[in-house]
């Protein structure tokens, strides 16, 4: 199947969310392919406060049965979240867990005003009730298979990958 | 060949009794599991969700505030519930054997123990009769065993060793003092060597040394001096007090004399070396307190990176079983 150009989702993407930040609203990236977008839209977005990071590596519910994943890396929040405006941004939504668990660690750092969700692609498949608030693209894809995001010399592509 | 015991059959880590034998991958992923913990202390909320609903049980057959502590605070940080038990005052004054207590505590649903014993080789033992009575489900980390080995205090002085000076291959590392009596010396050695350190050394008077310490991969030093020429790396051990009572050495102004770390002797290593000890320290005696408190010590970060590093290996033990 083709997929989408990930320059051109990111493009509409930021479009979508511009109408609705303000130069305080801090965009959080999930790692790894939502810490590349969020540094991205910081740039076309203009925002003011420098975007963090997640890593939920200590926030997953499968840690039980999977352990800690072998590449854990620290996150980093450097703003404010009591009380800011907060937007995840992740590149595919499936399941819902990861956002889960996102949510769950944004909290262990204070009680953001307002929490949002930016994802490029969203492939359904949800099992948590979790929807996005911004979203550039759907896309059926084949059981088996997901989509990852890559970055080659700071541009932005998809590739499916078969599980 | 026999399989070791610390690591179950995909290789991943079931206990930690010792860092003797430790594949260099475990120990660098270890490390760096370490990491991410380290920033989780510098937020509000310092908890993670990780050991929600496990109980660790500290077991200490021989007293240590202070290790208790920082496995205490690792455990809690982890979100788990962790009870105390102080042995040493307790039933097997009564005549229980250590396997029974084990067998007690394991009914009350342990999912983890932090063992200190004074005899070597107890945690191995609580590991083996867990697998050989199939409850291979709870896990061991030994927080110190008579003469052998306390891996953790090891593990956390690699990180603060790879945190100043990040590669290990290009290190000239010295410790210093009473190797013969030290568990924690023989945790560094094996870990330094097993991360490609080339050049250890082992500085100490001849009554305080090990008689295969060189089997071990240390070049021997009687004078401290010629010994700290050039190191990156100082690791000073604690001289237990109880050792003057024997006739290993003479007094502790004499022992300061030739073995303890002053300005003078530090200036002999590289200008950047830095100054490690594991606690509690005997200022005066074997460390110079110009020195404990001088900008080449990094003994407090060395306590802070303990927790993040037994955080990790709780949370290393306690995933992927279920």
């Amino acid at each position: 199947m083709s997929l989408p150009d990930a320059e051109k989702l990111l493009l509409d993407l930021a479009d979508r969310m511009r109408p609705h930040v303000t130069p305080d609203t801090a965009l959080v990236g999930l790692h790894t392919g939502g810490v590349w977008l969020a540094e991205r839209l910081h740039g076309l977005l203009g925002l003011a406060q420098s975007p963090g990071s997640l890593d939920v590596s200590f926030y997953r519910d499968d840690y039980a049965k999977r352990g800690l994943s072998r590449d854990t890396r620290s996150s980093a929040l450097p703003f404010e979240v009591e009380g800011g405006h907060l937007i995840l941004v992740d590149d595919v939504l499936h399941t819902g867990r990861t956002i889960r668990a996102a949510l769950n660690e944004l909290f262990d750092y204070g009680r953001p005003a307002r929490v949002e969700l930016a994802v490029l692609i969203d492939r359904g498949g949800r099992e948590l009730p979790v929807a996005p608030t911004y979203c550039a693209a759907t896309l059926e894809l084949p059981s088996g298979s997901r989509i990852k995001l890559a970055r080659e010399a700071d541009t932005l592509s998809l590739r499916l990958v078969q599980e | 060949m026999a399989r070791n015991p610390q690591l179950n059959r995909h290789g991943e880590l079931q206990h930690l009794l010792t860092t003797e034998g430790l594949p260099r991958e475990v120990i660098t992923r270890i490390l760096d599991t370490a990491e991410p913990f380290t920033v989780v202390a510098e937020r509000e909320v310092k908890k993670l969700p990780l050991l929600r609903g496990k109980s660790v049980f500290n077991l200490f057959f021989e007293n240590s505030t202070r290790t208790r502590t920082t496995f205490e605070i690792a455990a809690k940080r982890l979100s788990a519930d962790v009870i105390n038990l102080n042995i040493a005052t307790s039933s097997t004054n009564k005549g229980e054997t250590l396997l029974d207590t084990v067998d007690n505590l394991a009914a009350m649903q342990a999912d983890m123990f932090v063992v200190r014993h004074a005899s070597s080789g107890a945690p191995y033992l609580i590991a083996q009769h867990l697998e050989a009575t199939g409850r291979d489900h709870i896990h061991v980390i030994n927080a110190g065993d008579g003469r052998h080995a306390h891996p953790t205090q090891g593990l956390l002085d690699m990180y603060t060793i790879r945190h100043y000076k990040s590669d290990f291959t290009q290190l000239s590392v010295a410790i210093i003092g009473d190797i013969l009596h030290s568990r924690v010396a023989r945790s560094q050695i094996h870990a330094l060597t097993t991360l490609g350190v080339p050049d250890l050394r082992a500085i100490a008077p001849k009554t305080l040394l090990p008689a295969d310490i060189e089997r071990l991969g240390c070049r021997v030093f009687h004078d401290m001096r010629e010994g700290l020429r050039g190191v990156d790396v100082v690791m000073m051990l604690r001289l237990q007090n109880e050792r003057m009572e024997g006739s290993l050495l003479p007094s502790s102004q004499e022992y300061f004399k030739f073995f303890g770390l002053t300005e003078e002797k530090l200036a002999l290593a590289k200008p950047d070396a830095i100054v490690l000890h594991p606690g509690p320290m005997n200022r005066g005696v074997e460390i110079d307190s110009a020195v404990a408190d001088g900008r080449q010590a990094v003994i407090l970060p060395q306590v802070t990176f303990g927790i993040a590093v037994r955080m990790a290996v709780m949370a290393m033990l306690a995933g992927g079983n279920a």
